[in-house]
């Protein structure tokens, strides 16, 4: 319940932020803390310092540019979940922000604050899958962007150095996407998130992302499915057969789903999450 | 002339609570809100393996941190607390508040921290190293009572805490004499036996306020004040008292507002015992406040039975006989009312059904998990669960509506009251009635129809029916190690206001209002005039406390019986004043009168005063004042039943459950305040579903609770259930004046198995017979896709376990 | 068990903070790792926002930061430096009852009282973005708030009535 000691530090830009986190030993960023603190009340995370980017104007808003939406780091779930543009030209991911814990933690949990920590049920991985989002990332070393294929590596594990920041997300907005969940009865985290996106053109489908959560140690594209829809008729029974390829080769286990049915239950949401965006198309 | 103002009758009327206005506030004082000058802040280092000896103990990193008043081993703390006395009479292992030598289940304390403020404590006891000699664990209650793979207890051959008990047909009250010939009898004659393993489940009972005591120790005065989240100051005082080896005088308990008990807060438990005892040795006040994680393996555990339920019938339907052999898994020790609650449910076998011949057998083994211990219903929902699925299963296996099977098999309603072959004596009932209640409001024939219609269209749509007959308005003094009186006090003061004490120590109950209504009517003042005290011993000089939904059968009938003697003194005071009989006066309005004669009538102010300066005494009075006591033996408990009906849906792909419908036709006599009552069924409710399709205490194989905090162990969230539609019939009782039965516990006794028959009736496509609670998704989804049932490996991360955040 | 690196002391990071709480502010020195809601409830006294579990989930204690609820066991003080704070004591106005604490009132929206102040405080959460919600918003709404006792049905018709359509 109770953490362990730790200096606190307010940022008041990204390099200032950069410039605190090289000074500090053991520092870390804190933006909502949603993720961070019950971890360090737990005392499975005993940082000695935390810089607070919270603040740091302009890292957060949803705004459109060049025909792209970018997405600060600092950005609420609320107000992903709440943005009236986001909702006219890319409804997944306000509708994956929703999902997100309940109320109160969307108040304060932010999308870089969640990305970083990359919990291997979270479900903006998934969905920062499927519209293969670009995360834009600064260090001491300056800018650099990762694809979201790239950035989720492992079980907690992101390509994110200690001393790096996430100042944001940038994507190309699709309306023809859905995200579909199983949820976890008691912490309603993803026992399997499916986010998909697909673009059709002349009763086609050119091309599908689909982005799963829940089932392994990190966030994964579904490719043999992707595959499988190419150039095929977007019809519910393409969708049908393609999601039986929908397959990881280690699966979570735990009491709330052993591996076999969380096989099945991939299935199950990928079909789920690739009609919701067919229905969009 | 200003019309006298006429005060509304107030019993069955649904009042607002008295007690909203300082919580809806945040004004209410809770355990954790008080602080007292010099006061200490005590944390435990709690054992993290199952079983093992304790090796070693080094606490010198937390002594020597600044802040840190005190440390304490288990073995400095037995030289000063003995082991902890428990209140039922099977034979019992000894069990200290913290391990001397050997830790039994994960969470057992081994040590304790006194320091300045709570984070201190928290780092200092996170900083006793100990290290153990791990031994066997074993959590499977059916394998530790074959003496494998460990004896936790020395003395206790084969882990049986109760070796065996047998009840029912054929046996005497104390199970020393058994004869099995009727059962065998009916189990010969029998034309079909419906055979059956089921287990009631493992809960954490999880109220909302984790545990909590302050303990003041004054040297000076030799006086203890002890604050605990408790639902019975007084049994608390007895047992600190005892233990501190004081005398009950030099100890007074307070229960400020309680967060919730649901029975598990009935235990007097160690923390509360060292906290008087470090208090007392180091001279200071102390505060402990369990955190969650904590209450998730220090607060006991409820229900964890296993039956074996065997259904002897004709082909008609009639039941000709039952069998119902329990297996209690009660954990690592024997608690304040531990062995008891499963005799609970041998006690209400027979259910609302005229059994013949039962025979039941209860064995209580240890194992190393949380102690259990009551939690709401307490045995009765565990005897419901096991005759009412047997009944359903009954039913489908005869091809008879579920409702003509517990039709044709009631007690008839001119047969009260009824001994049941358990001994139990059920007070007044009319099941038939109830039944025909849910039925109707439920449109029974229109949703059969409704589900009809679903199943046609490929949809896995279930009912559900169950009656219960529950137990509760505990009970005659012969029952509980306590004493089952409850004490009330009414003072009619100068003013002419009225002060009722009682020892019920409600903790969300409403009595602060229900009370108020019932003396307010009885005395025929206004609702506002009178107040409830409770909670304090120094201000409610005797009780038991709240439990068993007792408070308002028992403690309701005892203020009501001192009421009955003031007024008879007032009445008499009046009496003399108005020179009238009293056998002529009404309470009313505020007034006290001669009935017809507007004139002839006085305030109840001016009684009131005259009672307290009454020159002269009247004749027949020997004393002034207005104030009398009163302890209500009850003569037996009551039984209150009902009838819950509900509707369920199963996602054939992915085996997840949907409540869609619960209707409660629940009977609990004359009802005070119908308000609180609907929240009190509501809130039992809401636990049956909880219990049926999300909740389940889950211990791995090394004793590890893996379902140890909220990430792990779903507590229903108002998105969880539907609107629930709630009935009533009124059936009083003989038992108490009131006519009142308790209803606190009810709600957790039908919904529970009403819900599993209806998803084994929605899966009844797939040849499945009967279902294990909880409905985990995963289960109903091996049962429809033809999958064999796997144990869950547990490898891999835990993703939102408790590894992760809420992000 | 957390990356291997000298222990903090917690006394020495001791740090100014101003907080305005309940329309008050507030000035106070605390160790930054001091939960918000153990700086309202010990150094603030106001102990009306209360702590029922340690994983975020049951959100007995929320408060409203800058407007918005939020799970105050879940903050640190020092992140709320700067900030408003409302807790359910500040609620009501001039002796006047907040039409949520009337509403629970009314409607026996609480029986033990202890998740009431946070459910309290999320419904006017929920009030303020949607003044107008149907039962199922409304569940959803309260979806990060637990009770034990009341099984929600009344809590729903609470935030109904304060809504309004009661």
């Amino acid at each position: 319940m109770i953490p362990t000691a730790f200096d606190y530090q307010r940022a008041t830009s990204i390099d200032d932020a950069l410039a605190k986190l090289q000074a500090a030993s053991g520092g870390k960023l804190i933006a909502g803390g949603h993720s961070l603190v019950p971890l360090m009340k737990l005392r499975l995370s005993e940082p000695a310092v935390l810089i607070d980017v919270a603040r740091i104007p302009g890292l957060s808003g949803i705004k459109e540019k060049d025909g792209k939406i970018e997405i600060g780091a600092a950005t609420t779930h609320r107000e992903v979940a709440a943005s009236a543009l986001l909702k006219q030209v890319c409804p997944v991911i306000a509708d994956t922000a929703i999902e997100i814990g309940d109320p109160q933690v969307r108040n304060r949990g932010t999308l870089g604050g969640s990305l970083a920590h990359a919990d291997p049920a979270a479900d903006y991985p998934a969905v920062m899958l499927a519209v293969d989002a670009e995360i834009h990332i600064k260090g001491p070393q300056g800018w650099r962007k990762v694809k979201a294929n790239d950035f989720f590596q492992g079980l907690f594990t992101v390509d994110l150095a200690p001393n790096e920041i996430i100042a944001g997300v940038q994507f190309t907005p699709i309306k023809s996407a859905a995200y579909a969940k199983l949820h976890q009865r008691a912490s309603h985290f993803a026992i399997v998130g499916v986010a998909a996106a697909v673009d059709v053109k002349g009763g086609v489908f050119q091309s599908a992302r689909i982005g799963l959560t829940g089932a392994g140690t990190h966030a994964v594209r579904l490719t043999a499915v992707e595959q499988a829809l190419a150039g095929k008729p977007a019809t519910k029974a393409t969708i049908a057969s393609a999601s039986e390829a929908a397959a990881v080769d280690e699966v979570n286990s735990d009491i709330h789903a052993s591996d076999d049915y969380r096989r099945a239950m991939i299935k199950v949401f990928t079909r789920r999450a690739l009609e919701g965006a067919l229905a969009r198309a | 002339m200003p019309a006298t103002p006429v005060l509304p009758k107030l019993v069955g009327q649904r009042v607002k609570r008295r007690e909203d206005p300082r919580l809806i506030q945040g004004r209410g004082t809770y355990v954790d809100d008080l602080k007292i000058v010099g006061m200490q802040h005590m944390a435990f280092k709690r054992s993290d393996i199952a079983h093992g000896r304790i090796q070693s103990i080094d606490v010198s990193a937390a002594q020597a941190m600044e802040g840190v008043e005190a440390v304490f081993t288990g073995k400095q703390i037995a030289e000063f607390v003995a082991p902890m006395p428990i209140g039922t009479p099977f034979p019992s292992p000894d069990h200290r508040a913290l391990a001397t030598d050997v830790v039994r289940y994960a969470g057992e304390p081994v040590a304790l921290v006194v320091a300045s403020d709570r984070y201190i404590a928290r780092d200092a006891a996170d900083a006793i190293v100990v290290s153990y000699d791990p031994l066997p664990v074993v959590v499977d209650p059916e394998l530790a009572m074959t003496g494998k793979p460990t004896v936790i207890h020395e003395k206790f051959a084969n882990n049986l805490a109760v070796p065996l008990v047998p009840s029912g047909t054929g046996c005497t009250p104390d199970g020393s004499v058994r004869d099995d010939t009727a059962v065998d009898r009916a189990f010969a004659q029998a034309e079909l036996v419906i055979t059956q393993r089921m287990v009631n489940q493992r809960l954490v009972p999880n109220a909302m306020e984790p545990r909590g005591v302050v303990a003041h120790y004054e040297q000076g005065k030799d006086y203890l004040t002890i604050w605990s989240s408790t639902q019975n100051p007084h049994i608390l005082r007895s047992m600190i008292a005892g233990m501190l080896g004081m005398g009950e005088h030099q100890v007074r308990a307070v229960a400020p507002e309680v967060g919730g008990g649901f029975g598990a807060k009935i235990n007097i438990y160690g923390e509360e015992y060292v906290a008087a005892a470090v208090s007392k040795r180091l001279g200071m006040p102390v505060k402990w406040i369990e955190d969650r994680a904590e209450a998730f393996v220090a607060t006991t555990h409820g229900r964890d039975i296993i039956g074996y339920v065997e259904l002897a019938a004709k082909r008609d339907g009639t039941v000709l006989g039952l069998k119902m052999r329990l297996i209690a898994d009660i954990g690592a020790y024997n608690m304040l009312l531990t062995a008891a609650i499963p005799t609970l449910t041998m006690l209400m076998a027979s259910a609302t059904y005229d059994i013949p011949a039962i025979r039941t057998t209860l064995t209580e083994v240890f194992t190393n998990k949380t102690p259990t211990d009551a939690y709401r219903g307490a045995g009765r929902p565990e005897a419901t669960y096991f005759v009412e699925r047997a009944m359903d299963m009954l039913a489908r296996e005869l091809n008879m509506d579920p409702a003509d099977v517990r039709r044709k098999n009631f007690i008839k309603a001119d047969k009260f009251p009824f001994q049941t072959q358990m001994g139990a004596v059920y007070d007044s009932g009319d099941y038939a009635k109830a039944l025909d209640a849910a039925l109707l409001h439920s449109k029974w024939d229109e949703l059969k129809k409704e589900r009809d219609a679903a199943k046609a269209q490929g949809r896995l749509v279930g009912l559900g029916l169950s009656m219960y007959v529950e137990v509760c308005g505990i009970g005659p003094s012969a029952t509980l190690p306590t004493g089952g009186w409850e004490h009330a006090n009414i003072t009619v003061e100068r003013d002419g206001r009225i002060t009722a004490t009682t020892g019920a120590s409600p903790h969300g109950q409403g009595n602060e209002t229900t009370f108020a209504q019932m003396v307010a009517d009885q005395f025929g003042v206004a609702f506002d005039d009178v107040t409830v005290l409770h909670g304090d011993t120094a201000v409610v000089k005797q009780g038991i406390g709240t439990f068993g939904s007792r408070s308002q059968a028992v403690g309701g009938t005892a203020l009501h019986m001192a009421s009955t003697k003031v007024k008879k003194k007032m009445a008499a005071f009046a009496a003399s004043l108005l020179e009238a009989s009293e056998d002529d006066l009404v309470f009313e309005n505020g007034t006290i009168g001669v009935k017809g004669s507007p004139a002839a009538s006085l305030k109840f102010q001016a009684v009131a005063a005259f009672a307290y300066i009454p020159v002269p005494l009247p004749r027949g009075l020997d004393e002034p004042g207005l104030s009398a006591d009163a302890y209500f033996e009850p003569p037996n408990n009551t039984y209150p039943f009902g009838c819950h009906i509900s509707m369920l849906e199963i996602d054939r792909e992915t085996g997840e459950p949907t409540l869609l419908k619960l209707v409660a036709v629940d009977d609990a006599g004359h009802l005070i305040n119908p308000l609180i009552v609907e929240g009190q069924i509501h809130g039992g409710l809401a636990q049956g579903i909880g219990q049926a399709m999300i909740e389940e205490a889950v211990f791995n194989e090394d004793g590890q609770l893996v379902t140890g905090s909220f990430m792990d162990y779903a507590l229903p969230r108002a998105t969880d259930f539907p609107h629930f539609e709630l009935h009533s019939t009124v059936t009083p009782t003989p038992v108490n004046p009131l006519g009142a039965k308790g209803v606190g516990e009810a709600g957790t006794l039908g919904s529970t198995p009403s819900i599993v028959s209806a998803a084994v009736d929605a899966l009844s496509g797939f040849g499945v017979k009967h279902i294990d609670m909880m409905l985990r998704p995963e289960k109903l989804w091996r049962i429809i896709h033809g999958q064999a049932p796997r144990q869950s490996s547990g490898q891999g991360p835990r993703p939102g376990s408790g590894q992760g955040g809420v992000a | 068990m957390g990356p291997e690196r000298p222990r903090v002391r917690a006394r020495d990071m001791m740090t100014q903070l101003s907080i305005k709480v309940n329309g008050r502010l507030r000035k106070a020195q605390v160790e930054p790792r001091t939960l918000l809601v153990h700086f309202l409830r010990e150094q603030l006294n106001l102990t009306g926002t209360h702590v029922g579990c340690d994983t975020s989930q049951c959100g007995a204690c929320t408060v409203l930061v800058d407007g918005r609820s939020a799970k105050s066991c879940t903050m640190f003080a020092v992140q709320v430096d700067g900030s408003d704070v409302t807790t359910i004591e500040g609620l009501a106005k001039d002796g006047q009852l907040h039409p949520l604490q009337n509403g629970f009132w009314e409607e026996h929206g609480l029986q033990c009282g202890y998740c009431t102040p946070g459910m309290i405080m999320a419904g006017v959460n929920l009030l303020g973005e949607n003044p107008n919600p149907n039962e199922r918003e409304i569940r959803e709404g309260l979806s990060g708030n637990f009770c034990r006792c009341t099984g929600y049905q009344h809590i729903v018709n609470a935030v109904q009535n304060a809504a309004g359509r009661r």
